[in-house]
């Protein structure tokens, strides 16, 4: 972290500008990241597909999460039923099979789907870090406006190219409606 | 779901408008929606429906104490015809549930992105009516307090369920289906309480909304995340309500019963069932669109595209009767002969030919353009659907047990003032949770509303909250 010794020494969160509509943000995150920053996140009202490539969102690890809990679903149900059938509490019944796969087929795939399900939704908000009670980016008046009809883009301190006047004048120019530092 | 950020491309013809009107945009679609949630008071209209509605969870709550007291005997079950309006009613209710989560989940994966505005409405409807389906089968058992003998569970008895069982399959099958639901349901709801917690003007909404929001910044790589776990909820969504109902259809098609014992009953049953949710979703929609304003986002397309899928699941539907008919005719066997002329000319007779006016004939109408873009001729239509599709489940519950195979063993069926009771009582339920609904939680999906505003326009000026007009 570089700090300009000419500003005071609090620490900041990093700093925050507002874009008036979905294709500013998306040309400011483009530029950033021409610029050389990479610690930073954009904050809109709904989801917005360009800003993949810009912020390189490729986390793809829920699908996978998501796939191991249905197998695993699978497995539990399936396993549950054979051992329900053959060791916990078998019944013969004219010598008919104790796995008797095609009837155990329904349950197991609804374990499945549970286990699943269950999963994309927990996995989800616990690779997002929520439920999180406080977060810097709300003390910013403004930010009310994210889940409205605002189009932030937060450059975090953390990143080795912040400097707290440099990064203001950059996002300044990139035509942000207003840019505004985010306290800690 | 995820946004373009060209406008999105209508298809060149367009019969009945757009899909959002013209004059919304990002302000004014979360004012508009946020506001009837936030700021819109209490109106005499909303409080006389609720109250009607409550006075029926209360009837229901006066019924079942009644049942649990004496015994389904109460009910005008008997022999043969030991499943009555119990299962009438779990059948229609489940069945009107599995609309929702087609249009959640089906149509998202299909990409039909009108979809987005009645999206949160329908999973609403699903999950009440998932609840008051449920109550059913618990209700049916005789001895309610021992439901919980349904769930595997380590007990001193080492006893199981009959995992092998239909009735069992539906434990899991409706469980499971509830559970899923509602978890599509919240994480749905999770941006938008989000934005009800930054336009709150109370403390308490703020505290409240702001629980349920868990924190929801709208950051870009949450966004990421959210947008695949949604895809693969709706993924898994998808089979799961194919299988709900089909599991449902097997408690019938696994017995050796005449009129239930055909492989025919799970593509149809699924018909059915989506047939009578969307009759369901447009007998709620049409009024309220008009009490709550919001014919910008609910347009005539919406109403257009639903009936045109009523349409389609009816003549399913119609087909699936047609083969029964055409089976009981074609197998000669004397039992599924006879089902079938007993449902045509038997003593239920009158209720077989309703059925098919109401399933049958009644959609029919919805060929003309004129009839889907009329609003009171369409929710008529969709009432009358909801009739029928309960006669549906009621003729084939009732006509094809009460005829058993030996004729010594003949009787019928007359359902009593409890069985009445119950039913519209659930009725009650249901609408005494989809008024407290509409109160709480806004009742279109406002995020993915967000989407559909061509180029993600925003109003020149914050728009100043306004006095919404009650009803």
């Amino acid at each position: 972290m570089s700090h300009s010794e000419t500003i005071e020494t609090t620490p900041i969160y990093g700093i925050m500008a507002e874009f008036t509509n979905p294709y500013d943000l998306v040309t400011a995150a483009e530029k950033a990241k021409a610029a050389g920053y990479y610690r930073m996140d954009a904050y809109s009202p709904y989801p917005i597909e360009d800003l993949e490539e810009p912020l390189d969102l490729h986390d793809n690890r829920i699908s996978l999460f998501v796939l191991l809990a249905g197998i695993c679903g699978a497995t539990f149900g399936f396993g549950f039923l054979s051992w329900v059938n053959t060791v916990s509490y078998p019944l013969n019944i004219a010598g008919r099979p104790l796995i008797s796969a095609p009837m155990f087929i329904p349950i197991t795939f609804e374990c499945t789907i549970l286990a699943a399900g269950l999963t994309s939704a927990i996995g989800m908000l616990l690779l997002n870090g929520l439920p999180m009670p406080y977060h810097p980016v709300f003390n910013v008046p403004r930010f009310a406006r994210a889940s409205q009809d605002g189009f932030f883009l937060c450059i975090e301190s953390v990143d080795p190219k912040f400097d707290r006047r440099e990064t203001a004048l950059f996002l300044e120019s990139l035509g942000a409606e207003e840019v505004s530092e985010v306290a800690n | 779901m995820a946004i373009p950020l060209q406008p999105i491309e209508l298809p060149d013809e367009v019969p009945v408008g757009p899909i959002i009107g013209p004059e919304e945009n990002l302000t004014t679609v979360t004012d508009k929606l946020a506001g009837i949630v936030l700021r819109r008071k209490t109106g005499y209209g909303w409080l006389m429906g609720f109250g009607l509605a409550f006075c029926g969870t209360m009837m229901l709550l006066m019924a079942m104490t009644y049942l649990f007291l004496k015994g389904t005997g109460i009910w005008g079950i008997n022999m043969p015809v030991a499943w009555g309006f119990a299962i009438v009613n779990f059948v229609w209710w489940i069945g009107i549930g599995h609309a929702g989560t087609l249009i959640s989940a089906i149509l998202l994966l299909l990409n039909q992105s009108w979809r987005n505005a009645i999206n949160r409405y329908a999973e609403a409807m699903t999950l009440f009516a998932v609840a008051c389906a449920g109550l059913f089968p618990i209700m049916h058992m005789g001895r309610a307090w021992l439901a919980y003998w349904l769930l595997p569970y380590p007990n001193t008895m080492q006893l199981w369920p009959q995992f092998r069982s239909p009735l069992d399959w539906d434990v899991f099958a409706v469980s499971t289906y509830a559970t899923i639901s509602l978890v599509f349901w919240y994480v749905g709801l999770i941006p938008d309480a989000a934005s009800l917690r930054d336009q709150a003007e109370h403390r308490w909404q703020q505290v409240v909304y702001g629980i349920m929001a868990l924190g929801w910044r709208g950051s870009a790589r949450h966004w990421q995340r959210y947008e695949k776990a949604s895809l693969l909820l709706a993924g898994l969504a998808t089979p799961l309500v194919l299988s709900v109902h089909t599991v449902v259809s097997f408690d019938f098609a696994v017995a050796i019963i005449p009129g239930w014992h055909t492989t025919i009953f799970p593509p149809y049953f699924v018909a059915g069932a989506v047939y009578s949710g969307f009759a369901m979703v447009l007998t709620l929609m049409i009024p309220v669109r008009k009490f709550y304003h919001l014919e910008s986002l609910v347009t005539m397309r919406h109403i257009n595209n639903m009936a045109k899928v009523m349409l389609t699941t009816g003549l399913i539907v119609g087909y699936g009767y047609m083969m029964e008919a055409f089976f009981s005719w074609y197998s000669t066997n004397t039992y599924e002969g006879f089902m079938y002329w007993n449902r045509m000319t038997g003593p239920y007779a009158p209720y077989f030919w309703c059925l098919i006016f109401c399933n049958i004939i009644t959609p029919q109408f919805l060929w003309i353009k004129r009839v889907r873009t009329n609003l009171i001729i369409l929710w008529i239509v969709s009432i009358i659907v909801n009739i029928g599709m309960w006669l549906e489940r009621f003729v084939i519950v009732i006509t094809s047990l009460h005829r058993d195979f030996l004729p010594s063993s003949w009787g019928m069926y007359y359902p009593t003032a409890w069985d009445w009771a119950i039913y519209i009582g659930t009725l009650g339920l249901f609408m005494t949770l989809i008024y407290l609904f509409m109160r709480a939680i806004p009742m279109i999906t406002i995020h993915e509303l967000r989407v559909l505003v061509p180029g993600g326009v925003r109003s020149p000026q914050p728009v100043q909250p306004q006095p919404v007009k009650n009803i």
